[in-house]
């Protein structure tokens, strides 16, 4: 039980794959703007994490490793994460068609989100069992969401404070991306 | 079957990801028919060719409504903002012959306006605030207005209401930020003409 607390808290906060790992910062700067859309885009992020990151794992252990094909596993992966991304896209087109409107081209783009692919990858180096593989994919998406969601909370008062002209819009965006990314340093060494 | 995977890779290898493939393939076109959208494509096509400035000159509350309206039969004629190049494109869309932009509905200009209204004439009576479309009008009752040029359309719809005529439609200055080449002039030698396209009777000359 402690194990999977540890994994949680590392893959938020210690490990969180943003702001410490440096991956899936392109819809990390693109879709910040407003904070409806990054909580529609962190529900859609977590959805297919932990979907990938399962079926991924389902993937590795059921099929390439007993044949022998672990060479494969980034293009296999891929497809899985394509599969995963699509998947996703019809659900939300039904469920939610204002969300899905907002997330506009975002949302085909998780696939190429290296976060995912990443998620994927590290289960496997990582040697986690099933269980682990699903926590791990979630805590990674749950500390994606996190930072989506506190960056674009910052972003929206950004967008009325009075930045000097050759700051403004992304610069400062990255300037707070980069201090946020400072502070998470300090959770280093918490597990 | 196990062994004859295992003592063959490659074969194994090919065999796994189409046998992956096709129960993907399989998954998504299942999703596929499960979460069919009923939709009306023609629509959003539409919406897409018209300007979005939400400016309700062509008498339609924006530019979905009007989308909508041409869907179900209406002149597609009646859209200033975009002029005639709109017309020309929803026309090529539907197939149909493209009618001159309607005066009815004002006139397409060249270049991109905005409204600005003389502050020291202003009275106060907030009705160019309700007359525009995008929210870009600030002020409040009896207070002097202003306008937001960042959020102005340059839709005309202000003017029209303003008691004192204190709205001029002024046009955008060409700032550092919205410079760009302009557009190389329309003749009758290279109308239509991009730059794949190959013209055998000139090379022929030349040649």
């Amino acid at each position: 039980m402690t194990d999977f607390v540890v994994i949680l808290i590392s893959t938020i906060l210690v490990n969180n794959f943003v702001l410490v790992q440096f991956l899936g910062l392109c819809p990390f700067m693109g879709v910040s703007n407003k904070l409806e859309t990054a909580i529609g885009m962190g529900g859609a992020t977590t959805f297919v994490l932990t979907l990938a990151s399962i079926c991924s794992y389902l993937v590795h252990n059921f099929i390439l490793e007993p044949l022998g094909l672990e060479y494969l596993k980034t293009i296999a992966f891929i497809l899985v994460i394509a599969v995963v991304v699509q998947f996703a896209k019809m659900f939300i087109e039904k469920t939610s068609p204002l969300l899905y409107r907002v997330l506009g081209v975002f949302l085909p783009l998780i696939t190429t989100n290296c976060a995912v692919l990443g998620v994927a990858l590290q289960n496997t180096a990582k040697a986690h069992t099933f269980t682990e593989s699903a926590l791990y994919g979630f805590g990674a998406a749950l500390g994606f969401s996190m930072v989506l969601i506190l960056f674009s909370a910052m972003r929206e008062r950004l967008a009325v404070a009075d930045v000097p002209a050759p700051f403004k819009g992304a610069a400062i965006g990255m300037i707070t991306a980069g201090l946020m990314s400072l502070a998470f340093m300090g959770f280093s060494g918490l597990v | 079957m196990y062994d004859l995977l295992v003592s063959h890779p490659f074969i194994a290898a090919l065999s796994a990801m189409v046998a992956l493939a096709l129960v993907f393939g399989g998954i998504l076109g299942y999703a596929a028919v499960q979460f069919k959208v009923e939709g009306d494509p023609i629509v959003d096509q539409i919406d897409e060719l018209l300007p979005q400035t939400q400016c309700g000159q062509c008498s339609y509350p924006g530019c979905r409504p009007y989308a909508e309206a041409i869907a179900n039969g209406d002149a597609i004629n009646k859209c200033p903002p975009g002029g005639q190049a709109t017309i020309n494109a929803i026309a090529d869309l539907l197939d149909v012959e493209a009618p001159t932009l309607d005066e009815e509905h004002g006139e397409e200009s060249e270049v991109k306006k905005v409204a600005f209204i003389r502050e020291d004439e202003c009275i106060g009576c907030t009705k160019c605030i309700q007359a525009c479309p995008m929210d870009a009008i600030l002020g409040a009752a009896k207070q002097m207005h202003t306008v937001i040029a960042n959020e102005c359309t340059g839709c005309d719809l202000c003017v029209e209401p303003c008691p004192v005529d204190c709205i001029d439609m002024i046009p955008v200055a060409t700032g550092l930020g919205d410079w760009k080449w302009s557009k190389p002039p329309v003749t009758h030698e290279n109308l239509q003409l991009i730059a794949s396209d190959k013209q055998p009777e000139k090379d022929g000359a030349a040649a």
